[in-house]
């Protein structure tokens, strides 16, 4: 059960404790400050005071966030909520957008990712990232999941990268599918293969941490299932962070969910009780379908 | 209105069956007027081709006159050495004369033999000299012999002279019309495929002027051109669009680039005199300097259209380039570069047709010489298929007209090939995603 934003530590920031959700009062000034536990145990990533701006745009307003070990956290809002340009900030991303400024701290393993001694081609191969629409490279099946391992040099020769790319593919169940057409383009899979081709790419450079920026929201019900198992199933090996619109799909993999409204993290708890007792009205609004 | 939809009772649907004739009557005007122009344009491009090809295609035949050719020990080897030397530098033109006159036995008056002689080029004599190298044992024998004819004889075999006209005003007189058609009526002319135009350099002499000579300059300057511009333009197009930051400096440079591709081609010609012969000192005339003037020119081209290739490559390679840890180097190297290769073959062929078809600047740097000789290198004299046909369409004599249109199907035929080559290493290189 989460625990009130006054037991702690003092590392934690602007956890403000709160009794419950303020009746609506129109027109009053709604309180941003985050709602719930932000930190964790023995975090893998740990955000503090994090500020993103696109040039005037200011994308995230001081967003402090754990990101726990071996388990799956969602980041739900409505469109425009900042929860992907928070995600694309834990491997340096947002980098590649002209204007993008990150303040504040992120670190990976006690590590800061923005520091300048920090390698970022290192850092994305430690964080994973498989985006919104299945972007295979248009190679062989073999090569997308061998560029990895063979950029960053993990594979000693030719046997050994084979013994990658099964396993890569093993873990990210689509083995069976392929296993006959290695050399086909990997375009000419369906959608949710493709998906599942991404993912298997990611995990081919073991990361600890993999990004998942709205994975099934381009995949029918049953790709989409297929990959929500794969999550539950990857969540031993690895820390996933998920961004999704579908808050069903939130329910369903994630352990941790923290909702993000206009820039800001308004609340953040296990998954259980973010869907049953949100604790900041806005949360409560968005789950229930009032805006969002 | 008899259509269902007039039958409704709702105003809204009258209105729009009142509308759809409109509609339809302006959607038939548009696809007629596109149809016109398609029309049009089809219209001029047959018109230009046919007269090209219809006064061209007589530049690949030549007309031979055959002569009883006496190899007269007396004039080949008066001393009877057997020697190579005096053989080569015998005087094979009395050779000619020897075998006109004995066709011609009438003949003996000095102005009316100058006429007589006039029936056969100059190169007959090249022709006779390589046969007896070739062959020593001809002295002292007798053959018959094909020889080329001069312009005035190939023009009367393919009926390019109005035999009604006025002698004055005509270029060949009654005399040599006489002397031709005795030579026709005992089978002694004939037209052949002309292999001197496909293998020979210009020569001041109709009948000897070829157009290797233009082809293989046109073909070094293009491999110079493309050789520099290709790699420069994708090099500056990579960084462009991958790697500048966005800043007022980047923008002027976009904006001069798109200036330069609109830059008159003859700017370029007097920036390379100025610049690689006045002031680097490089040779005039050669395919060196004019493939370094159409390589400033075609730059812009190659930017431009690279940079649009590049665009073209969806943004989501890019991300899951660098998502799996790619630098941004390997990102472009890997990934984007043989994505959009072949938009950037398509810019160059682009650039490479504007510069073989170009003449201008090669004007200014010298390339508008008389070349007789076929460019042995980059550096000696040559001169561009396009200004070939420039110096034939200037030439006087009536028979380069057509070799002028056969130039021109030559230079055709050669961007002809380029696009083709374009074509196939662009399917090759196309992927999909």
């Amino acid at each position: 059960m989460t625990t009130t934003g006054d037991q702690a530590p003092p590392s934690a920031p602007r956890a403000s404790p709160r009794a419950a959700p303020e009746p609506p009062r129109p027109g009053a000034v709604i309180d941003t400050r985050t709602v719930g536990e932000v930190t964790v145990e023995n975090p893998v990533v740990s955000a503090r005071h994090v500020n993103v701006h696109y040039g005037e745009k200011h994308a995230i307003k001081d967003v402090s966030l754990d990101i726990g070990r071996n388990a799956v956290i969602a980041l739900i809002g409505p469109s425009g909520c900042g929860k992907s340009t928070f995600l694309r900030s834990l491997n340096r991303m947002n980098d590649t957008i002209e204007g993008a400024r990150v303040t504040g701290s992120i670190t990976l393993d006690g590590q800061d990712i923005y520091d300048k001694r920090q390698d970022v081609v290192q850092l994305r191969a430690r964080v994973g990232m498989v985006f919104q629409k299945p972007n295979p490279f248009p190679k062989s099946i073999y090569e997308n999941i061998a560029y990895g391992p063979r950029i960053h040099g993990l594979a000693a020769n030719r046997a050994d990268l084979d013994e990658v790319v099964q396993t890569s593919l093993r873990k990210a169940g689509l083995w069976d599918e392929v296993k006959d057409r290695l050399d086909h383009s990997g375009t000419s899979l369906s959608g949710g293969q493709q998906q599942r081709l991404c993912i298997a790419r990611a995990i081919a450079v073991d990361p600890e941490v993999i990004l998942m920026d709205e994975p099934c929201s381009a995949l029918d019900p049953i790709a989409t299932a297929k990959i929500e198992d794969l999550i539950d199933e990857l969540r031993r090996n690895y820390t996933i962070v998920i961004v999704t619109h579908n808050m069903q799909q939130a329910a369903r993999v994630s352990q941790r969910t923290a909702y993000f409204h206009l820039g800001d993290l308004i609340e953040v708890g296990a998954t259980d009780q973010i869907f049953t007792n949100p604790r900041h009205r806005l949360t409560e609004d968005y789950i229930t379908g009032r805006f969002g | 209105m008899s259509s269902p939809a007039a039958a409704s009772t709702r105003p809204t649907h009258a209105k729009v069956a009142a509308s759809l004739r409109r509609r339809y009557r302006s959607e038939r005007l548009f696809r007629a007027a596109g149809l016109a122009a398609v029309a049009i344009g089809i219209v001029f491009v047959v018109f230009v081709f046919y007269t090209i090809i219809a006064q061209g295609y007589g530049a690949f035949a030549q007309t031979y006159l055959r002569l009883e050719v006496d190899y007269t020990r007396e004039v080949l080897d008066p001393n009877g050495t057997h020697a190579r030397a005096d053989l080569e530098s015998a005087d094979y033109a009395a050779l000619v004369k020897g075998a006109l006159r004995a066709q011609f036995p009438e003949v003996t008056e000095r102005p009316e033999l100058r006429a007589l002689y006039a029936l056969v080029s100059s190169a007959a004599e090249v022709q006779l000299r390589e046969r007896v190298l070739a062959n020593p044992a001809l002295v002292g024998q007798r053959e018959s012999v094909w020889l080329l004819a001069k312009d005035q004889v190939d023009l009367l075999a393919k009926g390019q002279v109005d035999r009604r006209a006025p002698e004055a005003d005509r270029n060949v007189d009654d005399r040599t019309i006489a002397w031709f058609d005795r030579l026709a009526a005992g089978h002694r002319v004939a037209k052949r495929f002309n292999v001197g135009f496909f293998t020979g350099g210009d020569s001041r002499e109709p009948e000897q002027a070829g157009v290797w000579g233009a082809v293989v300059g046109s073909l070094l300057t293009l491999v110079v051109t493309l050789a520099l511009s290709f790699p420069i333009g994708v090099a500056a197009a990579v960084y462009l669009e991958e790697f500048a930051p966005r800043n007022r400096l980047t923008d002027l440079i976009e904006v001069n680039i798109n200036n330069l591709a609109a830059v008159p081609s003859i700017v370029f010609g007097l920036l390379g005199l100025a610049v690689f012969i006045q002031f680097f000192g490089l040779p005039r005339s050669a395919p060196l300097v004019g493939g370094l003037v159409l390589t400033l020119m075609t730059l812009p081209t190659i930017i431009i259209t690279s940079r649009a290739a590049l665009k073209a490559v969806p943004p989501s390679i890019r991300e899951a380039a660098l998502g799996m840890g790619a630098s941004p180097v390997q990102t472009v190297l890997h990934h984007v570069l043989p994505l959009s290769l072949p938009g950037m073959l398509t810019g160059a062929i682009i650039g490479m047709a504007r510069a073989l078809g170009e003449s201008a600047p090669l004007l200014m740097i010298g390339m508008v010489a008389f070349v007789a000789d076929v460019p042995r290198g980059l550096t000696s004299a040559a001169t561009v298929l396009p200004v070939q046909v420039y110096l034939w369409s200037n030439s006087p004599e009536r028979a380069f007209v057509e070799r002028t249109s056969g130039a021109i199907i030559v230079l055709l035929a050669f961007l002809l090939v380029m696009n083709a080559a374009a074509v196939v290493l662009r399917s090759r290189f196309e992927r999909r995603w």
